[in-house]
């Protein structure tokens, strides 16, 4: 491992210009594997998923799962790509240990979607276009685990073990044309064009893309080339960034180590390089001194895939509303700041806010519960705000009760704190606690008339006028009620009883 | 002999079906036969005793409790090892899959099993098919039952040879690029290469994806149809098998008949390199048919004389990719597994120990035709070829129900003749390979010995794609018009084992 010494970003923006190129990897959420029947159902014993098929039985022979392709398409039609009338898949030969065949399943020069773009909105706003190559289909690897070495890595590891549960799960691989123009922005366009794209996805319901779990991976391919400049520079490749962060600080790190290299004079290899999350460098992996030779040809054990123009329309027609456009939609709907849309965006909230209006809550309200309480108690827990024990419709029924005065905040809080601890629904919770704001006129009446007595100073003041004096009676009342009565018409109560005018 | 054994597949189906012969008996018969011959012969790497037992006690059972019984049932079959059954080795003739006893039967191996047809044994091929004499197999070589230091033809040899030694009244082979109708010619027997996409791939280990293709082997043109018909059909695991009704295969068979066909002789298939003997029968061939009132038309295919060079591009290509699997990871033969070498390291010394040379020769000329600069000039151009080809079948089929030629250009060679000369091996496929590469269907079938060895000479006929009915039609007339002549089947001229 070589150390690199960084030149400052600043520094490096002052000098060059960077181009990106992104290549994500998507699991497609398909039930059965891109060629055969085998389930892809994740954390089952390892190889227990298999079949003569995906584990390259000789004899064995692929089908292509309708499932995939109808997924491949609506992706690249929410991407805005053509649509090929006619394609083919292609064998990418090389030889991997955990590859049962020994050659990918993929798409060479006829990829099923191309020329698309995605328009990604930066946390300023701004809308920048990110332009696609292709989204073509292929199918996953088994996965190596690399046993006795020290760092899991199978360098220094004494032998590995193949689970080919993996091996034939539908992939999208989606590639961007080089991202010229983003400047300094340029790790922050990565960041956004993933998290977009991983939206996009999850709205398509073509994929969960988690990407902690590895159903969408993301390899950062960067190069600098001096300010002014046409001609692109050598590129590194970083394989597998997974997260959002990392995708924003492995283009920043390899920003700086470009320019580092080139500054100094050096000159940059065209190598694979791995991200580290401790730190956010990257370290030489293997070096491509000549490109690698994959002996693309048309895979002669599968028939073209000819989707029709109908069909394409159809599902077309079928798409869901893009990420980006129902942000703004319901930003404007619920009348937010962008600044605020965009801490809702990352709390992962706006399905949940959506929902709990759906179910009947104002905006506001509906915003104000799922921003504020619950996603205090989602961070203390360290969990998913999608993953509290609340659903939308008791969060909108709360607000009902706050809305009809039945609570008010203070209780409010305290029934979804029954809620989360599995009390039961919130009026469940209500009944059970005895939450219930005190509105029986009766009683009111006495804690009043008792607060008025026992205060009988302030009651005076209060009387020649100085009204403002009623919140220490208020507060008294609130007290002997254990903050259950309505605070503002206990207060109408007490200027009633005094003759005086609120 | 057991009269058994000389039986046709028709009419062992008939005595098993009315209880005349019981399915155990036939088996019987023919084990003891295998039993008697094969040593000779080796025409079969695996018997499957205990199986074929079984399997024919399980007819006779069926048959005693009054079930339906399969068209071929009770009927013994030899099948090439190219196809996986489950819980019987298949090596495809290769030591790299030595001891590998597959999962899952292929679909060709279940079609046969539901038609009560009685598996057994595997037979003995060139490794991987690679091969025209059955001399690349890495467990020695099949001698023809018409002279044993004579090749049976190949890969197919087993196949062909257990029909003609009467081990099997039936046989599977697989045709890449003759590998059934070289080995139906040079054995006396009949083979067919049905339309590409015809019988399912599944299961069968796989050469050259888009060549293979599996068919039937017998001794006459209407068991060929009746194993024909079991064989073919769609079958949804193979996304290359055609979607479409079988042709009607046996009713062309017992209707034989070529009067007012016309039938095609192309200018490219004689010349240099066909024996004198062959051209002689296959001349005499095409007058038999003038007889029996079909019209000769004279056709020119120029593409032809490029489809051998093109052949060997796209084979190997395809093959570089389909053995890249045999790795030592999953399945089949590990060596210098000793807990010191790498994964890579195992792989290599298992490839060099578990493929033969010819195997090696096609994955490195294969490699390289795929490589990125040479792609265009080799396996681009081939495939141009291969389009030649198919429109100067198109064309001809404009003009003639079917073509016919020589199915190859010799007479069986010995033993050892040509193994250490790859090109003189090659060219036993001239006249078929056409046929595999347009992807249409064609038989061979016997048209008499030639005068100056006395071995047998094939007849190949072709037809369009999935007009394979035109093949037993022709076919069933020509064998028909040539055992009258003859006074008897050609086999009977074969010396006895």
């Amino acid at each position: 491992m070589t150390v690199t010494e960084l030149v400052s970003y600043e520094e490096a923006l002052a000098t060059f210009e960077p181009v990106m190129g992104l290549e994500v990897h998507v699991e497609l959420g398909t039930k059965t594997k891109m060629f055969c029947g085998c389930s892809t159902e994740l954390g089952a014993e390892p190889n227990s998923q298999t079949c003569p098929t995906c584990l390259g039985m000789p004899g064995s022979l692929p089908v292509v799962n309708a499932v995939g392709v109808e997924s491949a398409v609506k992706i690249g039609l929410a991407l805005n790509c053509e649509i090929a009338e006619w394609c083919r898949f292609a064998r990418k030969n090389y030889f991997y240990p955990d590859m049962p065949k020994n050659f990918q399943t993929s798409q060479y020069d006829e990829p099923i979607a191309f020329n698309g773009y995605l328009d990604v909105q930066l946390e300023d706003g701004e809308v920048f276009r990110v332009e696609i190559e292709r989204a073509h289909m292929e199918e996953d690897t088994g996965k190596s685990t690399h046993v006795g070495g020290a760092t899991g890595r199978i360098h220094g590891a004494s032998h590995s073990l193949l689970d080919y549960n993996r091996a034939g799960i539908p992939l999208i691989e989606i590639v961007t044309k080089p991202i010229t123009g983003a400047g300094e922005r340029a790790p922050e366009v990565a960041k956004a064009y993933v998290a977009e794209l991983r939206e996009l996805i999850k709205a398509l319901g073509v994929s969960e893309a988690r990407m902690e779990m590895g159903q969408m991976r993301c390899d950062v391919n960067l190069s600098l080339m001096p300010k002014g400049a046409q001609k692109f520079g050598t590129r590194s490749e970083t394989k597998n960034v997974n997260s959002l962060r990392s995708v924003e600080r492995a283009a920043r790190f390899e920003i700086q180590r470009h320019a580092a290299v080139l500054s100094s004079g050096g000159t940059i290899l065209q190598e694979t390089r791995h991200f580290h999350e401790e730190d956010g460098s990257t370290t030489s992996g293997r070096i491509k001194e000549e490109a690698e030779d994959y002996r693309y040809f048309p895979e002669p054990d599968l028939v073209p895939v000819a989707p029709s123009r109908e069909w394409v329309e159809e599902l077309r027609a079928g798409l869901p509303e893009l990420p980006r456009v129902r942000r703004n939609r319901l930003r404007e709907e619920w009348g937010v700041s962008e600044h605020d849309m965009q801490s809702i965006l990352n709390a992962g909230a706006v399905d949940l806010i959506v929902a709990t209006i759906e179910a009947g809550a104002d905006a506001a309200s509906a915003r104000k519960w799922w921003m504020g309480e619950l996603s205090r108690r989602a961070n203390e827990a360290g969990t998913d705000l999608a993953a509290m024990e609340i659903t939308p419709e008791q969060v909108a029924r709360v607000c009902a009760l706050v809305a009809e005065g039945f609570l008010n905040d203070k209780l409010a809080r305290q029934v979804i704190e029954g809620v989360l601890a599995g009390e039961g629904a919130p009026d469940e919770v209500v009944e059970k606690r005895g939450l219930k704001v005190v509105s029986d006129e009766g009683a009111l009446g006495t804690a009043v008339d008792e607060a008025i007595a026992a205060n009988a100073g302030i009651a005076d003041k209060i009387r020649s006028g100085k009204v403002a004096a009623a919140g220490a009676l208020v507060g008294a009342v609130m007290k002997a009620t254990r903050g259950q009565a309505d605070a503002a018409r206990v207060r109408e109560l007490i200027l009633e009883r005094l003759g005086v005018e609120g | 002999m057991s009269e058994i054994i000389k039986l046709t597949a028709a009419e062992i189906a008939a005595k098993v079906a009315s209880g005349e012969l019981t399915a155990v008996e036939v088996t019987e018969a023919h084990l003891a036969r295998i039993d008697a011959v094969d040593e000779k012969v080796h025409a079969f790497l695996h018997v499957d005793r205990e199986g074929a037992l079984a399997q024919a006690r399980e007819v006779d059972a069926k048959r005693e409790r009054g079930e339906e019984l399969g068209p071929l049932a009770g009927v013994p079959l030899a099948l090439k090892d190219i196809f996986t059954t489950k819980g019987v080795p298949t090596t495809v003739g290769s030591k790299i899959l030595e001891g590998w006893i597959p999962p899952y039967d292929a679909t060709l191996t279940k079609r046969l099993k539901d038609a009560d047809v009685v598996i057994l044994g595997k037979t003995n091929m060139d490794e991987f098919a690679m091969g025209s004499s059955t001399e690349n197999s890495a467990y020695g070589p099949t001698g023809n039952p018409w002279d044993l230091t004579k090749i049976p033809g190949g890969s197919g040899g087993g196949s062909s040879a257990a029909l003609a030694a009467y081990e099997a009244p039936l046989a599977i082979g697989t045709d890449t690029g003759g590998s059934i109708r070289q080995p139906a010619a040079v054995t006396g027997t009949v083979g067919v290469k049905p339309t590409y996409g015809a019988v399912s791939r599944y299961g069968m280990v796989a050469f050259s994806s888009s060549l293979d293709q599996g068919g039937p082997c017998a001794r006459t043109v209407l068991d060929a149809a009746l194993l024909h018909e079991v064989i073919a059909g769609h079958d949804p695991l193979d996304s290359t098998s055609i979607d479409a009704p079988v042709p009607p295969v046996v009713e062309a068979a017992r209707n034989g008949s070529v009067a007012g066909m016309r039938v095609g002789v192309v200018k490219q298939f004689r010349g240099e390199g066909y024996q004198a003997g062959v051209i002689q029968r296959f001349d005499e061939s095409v007058e038999l048919l003038k007889e029996l009132g079909a019209e000769i038309v004279e056709l020119d295919c120029p593409s032809f004389d490029l489809a051998l060079a093109a052949y060997y591009l796209i084979a190997p290509s395809e093959c570089s990719s389909n053995l890249a699997r045999f790795d030592a990871m999953r399945y089949g033969l590990r060596v210098g597994d000793d807990g010191t070498r790498s994964a890579e390291d195992v792989t290599a010394l298992t490839r060099e120990a578990g493929f033969g040379p010819e195997v090696k020769r096609r994955v490195m000329l294969g490699t390289y035709a795929l490589s990125s600069g040479y792609y265009d000039a080799y396996y681009g151009s081939a495939q141009k070829v291969r389009t030649l080809i198919s429109r100067d079948f198109d064309k001809s089929f404009e003009q003639v129900d079917v073509i016919v030629s020589p199915t190859t250009p010799t007479t069986a060679f010995a033993i050892g003749e040509r193994a250490d000369d790859p090109m003189a091996m090659y060219l036993a496929d001239l006249c078929t390979i056409p046929t595999n590469l347009a992807g249409n269907s064609a038989m061979s079938l016997p048209c008499g010995l030639a005068p100056e060895d006395g071995l047998p000479v094939g007849l190949q006929i072709i037809a369009p794609a999935m007009k394979d009915d035109r093949l037993y039609k022709v076919g069933a007339a020509v064998e028909a018009a040539f055992t009258e002549r003859w006074g008897h089947p050609i086999l009977e001229e074969a010396p006895s084992l």
